[in-house]
């Protein structure tokens, strides 16, 4: 917050963020190609996944100044993140006792 | 009454209040997508068979549309910048840039949705449990963009006469529209490899 005043540092989060629509760019590009590598699926999904989450860090941490933002913030997504794999995981086990393990 | 904490941190959260307020919104969207993310991994999970969305859907366009907006995304936190360096002019581009973009994005999302219900036989949400997500979750993240769009247009326009009476809540005004842009596109970067790739 408070560095984000000064003329300069703005000039210098502006450098940062053409070098992250560079970035970007090259994920993106790389996404689409590991795509069509014929990978077995788990693989394929979890190599996505990962490239999702670098993308998906840059844009929050960057862009969205995460990266320099205050506790209280972190707080709130902590607890978002921990709701979120609830939502995610939890209906997963509605058939729980149905399964041949 | 003046709506206190626009510009200066409320002393107990550290934060001027829209930002507080955006995220706690953006929480609240995280839990929106959650629960459709989560309903497509047990619909696709619990499917006898599932079919590879880039053989239905169109992989360069959507490729397109993530260029689109991760440059919208650079647009608008270059307009911020901008504000940030008195540079009003610079400003007016780049939010202007950030709104062509998004109208992009919507005409090749528009050129997507129609060869679909053009196609023969027409793929329609109803058509199989795939195209219904596929809908579901393109058309929810699209109407975000287009509520986007409306904020983004109020502050490139009418709204910009705050610039001369309060100069720094309008450059807040313009970061806390940022967040909520950048989170479209965040969304996006996880939709497309999903529903496109996967």
């Amino acid at each position: 917050m408070s560095s984000h005043d000064d003329v300069e540092s703005v000039k210098k989060q502006t450098r940062a963020y053409l070098m992250v629509f560079w970035a970007l760019m090259v994920l993106t590009v790389l996404t689409v190609g590991v795509a069509y590598l014929h990978m077995p699926v788990w693989m394929a999904v979890g190599v996505a996944l990962v490239i999702a989450l670098f993308k998906g860090t840059l844009v929050a941490g960057i862009f969205m100044h995460l990266f320099d933002e205050r506790k209280l913030i972190y707080w709130v997504l902590a607890l978002t993140v921990l709701f979120f794999l609830v939502l995610l995981f939890y209906p997963t086990l509605s058939d729980w006792d149905q399964r041949k393990l | 009454m003046e709506i206190p904490y626009n510009t200066e941190a409320r002393p107990d959260t550290g934060l001027y209040n829209a930002k507080l307020g955006i995220w706690l919104f953006l929480a609240s969207e995280v839990m929106l997508f959650g629960a459709l993310f989560s309903s497509y991994i047990l619909l696709r999970t619990g499917a006898p068979s599932w079919p590879m969305g880039r053989e239905i859907l169109n992989v360069p366009l959507a490729t397109l549309n993530t260029v689109i907006l991760i440059g919208s995304s650079v647009t608008m936190v270059m307009s911020w910048a901008s504000l940030k360096l008195k540079d009003f002019g610079k400003y007016r581009l780049y939010m202007g840039l950030t709104l062509l973009l998004a109208l992009g994005f919507l005409v090749v999302k528009g050129f997507e949705y129609g060869a679909k219900f053009s196609h023969h036989p027409p793929l329609y949400p109803s058509t199989n449990t795939f195209l219904a997500i596929y809908f579901t979750l393109t058309g929810l993240h699209g109407l975000h963009v287009v509520g986007g769009m409306i904020v983004n247009g109020y502050l490139w326009g009418p709204g910009t006469k705050m610039w001369k009476t309060d100069p720094e809540r309008f450059t807040n005004r313009i970061e806390v529209a940022g967040l909520y842009w950048h989170f479209v596109d965040l969304v996006w970067i996880f939709l497309f490899p999903t529903l496109y790739l996967l």
